[in-house]
């Protein structure tokens, strides 16, 4: 069996192994889940605001293709390290937006292939990391914290590890 | 510092919109303030009913039991990535069910965990404006990725026909660990460097 079968099984065996427990227990699980859903019901309504200003900022950042335009720029530095420059776009995105980079990623793999070199880079950077300045925002957003001191720091460090890391381990795994 | 969030947001905006205006393309620009709000409500809509629904599930296992038995399984490690939580702190249940779902890549799933386990962590938050450190350590175990199996990335591979769609993972998980590992560590290190900064002010 492979993977992707694999953890489609896991979630409806989550819930199983969840309320079957809870009956074992003589946990109440019908009350018990609109109790839990009332809340969760809650907690959409507090997180919605602060989704709608996320995309509101972000999309307005992607449709003015700044970034686009900034890794022409940037450009030169990248070919000076040796990284290839194809990945820029990705590395850029996958800090702010999930969605955008998942779509650079497509796009990567319809242009140089799913198994080329780019394809894995992009991969690998899409899977190994989480949209930082996305969670912050909503994470932080939803308790209503102002002052996320080296919270921006620390997040966006772990987004240059794993482009670093990408790129290293597909090399050394696949070669380029 | 204080207002980073604001400061990001704001920034967004103010250079979005400023170099459409340098580019001429400003249509953009409307259209994307038209459309925004609904874009904004097809991806809560997307995640709304999956949210109600996982916090009940979620209710009834922590009537069960089953957080805490999970946050007690993960106590050893807890103790050594969260110094300021106490044993039995509600919060650990809810992050613990946060980063087992998350390691399995269910997004949807993890985020009402996740929103909750912070809204625990607020709960003991003397200045409430302030990103307490354990709120910290969290959001970076999130931010940097602890997905172990990328389950939408295999697919789309698979769809686009690789050749072993699931060749990436040993080399997607190494990259995992080793960017937690280290976010981890430079997450405590700007902790002790904060901490240092406090005490001579004060």
């Amino acid at each position: 069996m492979n993977l992707s079968a694999l953890s489609q099984l896991f979630i409806p065996l989550l819930v199983l192994g969840i309320i079957g427990y809870a009956l074992y227990k003589k946990v109440n699980v019908f009350d018990e889940f609109v109790e839990g859903a009332k809340e969760g019901l809650h907690l959409g309504v507090t997180v919605f605001p602060c989704l709608i200003a996320m995309i509101f900022g972000i999309n307005i950042l992607l449709k003015s293709e700044i970034l686009n335009h900034l890794f022409l720029l940037l450009e030169p530095l990248f070919s000076f390290l040796r990284v290839p420059v194809e990945i820029l776009p990705m590395a850029l995105i996958r800090p702010i937006s999930g969605n955008a980079s998942f779509a650079v990623m497509i796009d990567i793999f319809h242009t140089y292939g799913v198994d080329s070199y780019l394809g894995r880079i992009a991969a690998v950077m899409q899977g190994a990391t989480d949209t930082t300045i996305y969670v912050l925002s909503l994470y932080f957003g939803s308790i209503g914290i102002k002052n996320i001191r080296y919270a921006l720091k620390a997040g966006l460090f772990a987004d240059f590890v794993t482009l670093v890391m990408s790129i290293l381990l597909v090399t050394l795994v696949f070669g380029s | 510092m204080v207002f980073v969030i604001n400061l990001i947001w704001g920034s967004f905006i103010l250079i979005g919109i400023g170099y459409a205006f340098l580019t001429g393309r400003v249509d953009v620009i409307n259209q994307e303030i038209i459309e925004c709000g609904s874009s904004a409500v097809e991806l809560f809509m997307g995640m709304f009913p999956l949210m109600i629904l996982w916090s009940g599930i979620m209710n009834i296992a922590k009537k069960a039991g089953i957080l805490d038995r999970l946050a007690r399984m993960m106590r050893p490690l807890f103790r050594l990535i969260f110094p300021e939580l106490k044993a039995d702190d509600p919060a650990l249940g809810y992050i613990a069910s946060n980063l087992t779902i998350n390691m399995l890549g269910i997004h949807n799933a993890s985020t009402p965990f996740g929103l909750k386990a912070m809204k625990c962590l607020q709960e003991k938050n003397p200045k409430r404006e302030v990103a307490t450190r354990s709120m910290i350590t969290f959001l970076v175990l999130n931010t940097s990725g602890v997905t172990l199996i990328a389950t939408d990335i295999i697919g789309v591979r698979s769809k686009l026909g690789a050749t072993s769609p699931t060749d990436l993972v040993m080399v997607t998980i190494i990259a995992t660990v080793v960017n937690t590992i280290l976010a981890l560590l430079v997450d405590r290190l700007l902790w002790k460097r904060w901490k240092n900064r406090e005490l001579k002010r004060t």
